[in-house]
């Protein structure tokens, strides 16, 4: 094997893609060749390196140096000055503040300080087409490991005694839903990996799927072998192009090195992985609405109980995990369910993926420890609020998620302790509003969103949804009436308890927060008709005239 | 087992088929309906439930805008009528020369650039009017 002094590593993830992240790559070499350094120096894609919102991201390794944004008339530059003569560039290091650039470690640079990267420890390092890396950073061991020296029935107690709960949204404990599988006795079962990712501001698992996607193989076939499951899905949204070919490219890997497909690794255990293209349907995301899908059908939700550990896709025996959940049991299964709980706290084990956007100086995907809290990443690791402004507050977990308030910073992020407060981590994502944003433009637009993506199948969810956009937009044009309050109560209450699916009942979820957090802002539309910062079109209006 | 392709998977085979309208023609769907012996009502109730499909012909290159939360939050509106008014359509509309035709899409995953928006197989962020001109002038020179 050739040895290189330095690796260069470009990330190549959809949104540095789209903005020349090829072009950069083919640049370096062509640089590193006129410099005669081809034999010392390797050029790798990676997954993100956290730096797409601000360009190009390229690291250099041992020195762990990320420079951002790169353009090509800097390369020659850096190549010259870090990689011919060993000098770093400060001036091109990639810009961010609270940075302590004279450590110059590559935990500093990647805006690591209190993030913990266990599921995300591949991204941005590895090459995400390369099997051969992924196993050169201990891939597939938890599933030789699982294969040659653990029964099915001790990997479902390994993940019990992590106490891994599901990522997706509900919290369920993995251990559980896996044991419910395998003790349902039937001659086919199924894995199911939910990719399709449809939550407004959430991408956390395309991260994942982009920049580390064998590390999600690998959970599925463990779950094939704990459960008895012989076939495993990934449903993944069809938007998400780079996802879909690097997971096929892994698949193919796979299959060549005897990891999928009959008596894998020459044991007694079959598996395989297709993966399977949505058509774009928001309901999809629900687990039966999901396995309906991939029978061929309208993506409508079925009726629980049977759930799909019993009666699922084909109505045999069916896992369905969320592509972060299935992510961390590799790790469960090589170093112990112990070791798994000294991470995050009581209740809430691991780490939790967040997608963090909106009005904040730094946007992308972070993975932090359960228990740290929503002040600590927005302030942190999302640099604060944008031009100086205040935090109005954070959109947690997707549109059907929770209301944060500036006050309620100070929560960790956990179930538990967002129960409190009746929240939940939702999809994994955070959503800063500054004081400029006016809360009935938010509200509309979330339930412009759900209105559409109702399925129709229950009339809760598909009159209830275009009520709601109905009354908002007559608060948002001026012509709110007083009584548009309690209809709104009552709109969302009844959707919340009489739709058929999850996705009905939460879909007020924010509006009900808002009516108690924001009432006082709600109440000077309808009766003021004013809105405080010029967002609603009546106001619009007036100012134009 | 996987080897029967489900009706969602022929659909996508049929509508591949057409690559400049990017539609289901209704006679096909009949002729599918006919033999996979399944009601046509329940072709087109699949066909009409995903907003991948379209029973309707579309244009060359199908535009598909986000304008949830992030987005909007980024102005995706005025993106949406700089769109409108540059190709002279409304949402779900196509232009008079079948080149473009423009969707309304649920969140595509690229929150931390929005605004965002896919044309085809391609995601563009950090949307601007200059650069939707860019991109929209490139598609009619026919290079990408």
């Amino acid at each position: 094997m050739k040895f290189y002094r330095s690796h260069v590593l470009v990330a190549e993830d959809t949104k540095s893609l789209l903005i020349g992240a090829k072009r950069i790559e083919e640049a370096l070499m062509e640089s590193i060749q006129r410099f005669g350094l081809q034999d010392e120096i390797r050029v790798i894609p990676t997954g993100s390196l956290g730096y797409e919102d601000q360009g190009v991201a390229v690291a250099v390794y041992p020195e762990g140096i990320v420079y951002c944004p790169v353009t090509l008339e800097k390369i020659p530059h850096i190549v010259e000055e870090h990689l011919l003569k060993g000098r770093v560039v400060s001036s091109l290091l990639a810009p961010l503040k609270n940075q302590n650039i004279s450590k110059g470690t590559y935990e500093t640079q990647y805006i690591k300080d209190i993030q913990q990267r266990l599921v995300l420890e591949n991204v941005g390092i590895i090459n995400p087409e390369s099997i051969d890396e992924y196993i050169a950073r201990d891939g597939y061991v938890a599933l030789e490991k699982a294969l040659f020296s653990m029964k099915p029935e001790d990997i479902i107690q390994e993940v019990k005694t992590s106490e891994l709960r599901g990522r997706g949204g509900a919290g369920f404990p993995t251990g559980m839903k896996w044991d419910f599988t395998a003790k349902s006795i039937n001659d086919m079962k199924y894995v199911i990996c939910n990719a399709d990712e449809g939550e407004p501001g959430t991408f956390k698992d395309r991260e994942i799927m982009e920049g580390d996607p064998h590390k999600l193989l690998e959970g599925m076939l463990l779950a094939g072998y704990a459960t008895g499951g012989k076939i495993g899905y990934i449903y993944i949204r069809g938007e998400y192009d780079l996802s879909i070919r690097r997971l096929e490219k892994a698949i193919q890997d796979a299959r060549q090195y005897g990891l999928l497909g009959d008596h894998i690794l020459g044991s007694s255990f079959s598996f395989d992985i297709f993966v399977h293209k949505g058509a774009g349907a928001y309901v999809c995301g629900e687990e039966t609405a999901l396995i309906e899908s991939i029978e061929g059908k309208r993506g409508e939700p079925r009726k629980k109980p049977p759930y799909p550990p019993t009666a699922g896709l084909w109505m045999k025996p069916t896992v369905v995990n969320n592509v972060e959940t299935l992510a961390n049991i590799p790790m469960i299964i090589t170093k112990g369910g112990n070791w798994y709980k000294t991470i995050g706290v009581e209740g809430s084990r691991g780490t939790k993926l967040f997608s963090l956007m909106g009005d904040l100086n730094w946007k992308g995907v972070v993975e932090i420890p359960f228990g740290t809290t929503i002040g600590d990443i927005v302030n942190n690791i999302g640099h604060g609020i944008k031009d100086d402004k205040k935090l109005k507050g954070i959109i947690l977990g997707g549109s059907s998620g929770f209301l944060i308030l500036p006050s309620e910073m100070n929560t960790p992020v956990d179930f538990q302790s967002l129960a409190r407060i009746e929240a939940g981590p939702g999809s994994g994502s955070i959503v800063a509003m500054d004081e400029s944003r006016c809360i009935v433009d938010m509200l509309l637009n979330i339930a412009e969103f759900f209105r559409h993506e109702s399925c129709g199948k229950c009339t809760p969810c598909r009159v209830g949804n275009d009520q709601i956009v109905h009354v908002l937009e007559r608060i948002a044009g001026g012509e709110g009436k007083p009584e548009d309050i309690t209809t709104l109560e009552e709109l969302a209450k009844t959707m919340n308890n009489t739709s058929f699916c999850p996705l009905g009942q939460a879909a007020p979820n924010i509006l009900v927060q808002a009516l108690k957090k924001f009432r006082e802002e709600i109440l000077v539309h309808i009766h003021e008709k004013k809105c405080l910062v010029h967002a609603c079109p009546f106001e619009a209006v007036s100012l134009e005239e | 087992m996987s080897d029967k392709k489900s009706l969602i998977e022929k659909l996508h085979d049929i509508q591949d088929h057409h690559p400049d309208h990017h539609y289901l023609p209704e006679n096909e769907m009949m002729t599918l309906a006919e033999s996979d012996r399944v009601p046509p009502s329940k072709v087109f109730g699949v066909a009409t439930f995903y907003t991948m499909f379209s029973t309707k012909p579309r244009g060359k290159h199908i535009i598909r805008i986000c304008e949830n939360q992030t987005c909007h939050m980024a102005a995706a509106k005025d993106m949406i009528n700089h769109l409108q008014d540059l190709l002279d359509i409304e949402i779900g509309e196509t232009t008079a020369d079948g080149l473009f035709t423009l969707e309304l899409s649920s969140c595509l995953g690229m929150c931390s650039v929005a605004p965002s928006m896919m044309i085809d197989e391609m995601p563009f962020g950090n949307l601007t009017y200059e650069k939707i001109d860019k991109i929209i002038q490139q598609l009619k020179g026919g290079t990408r």
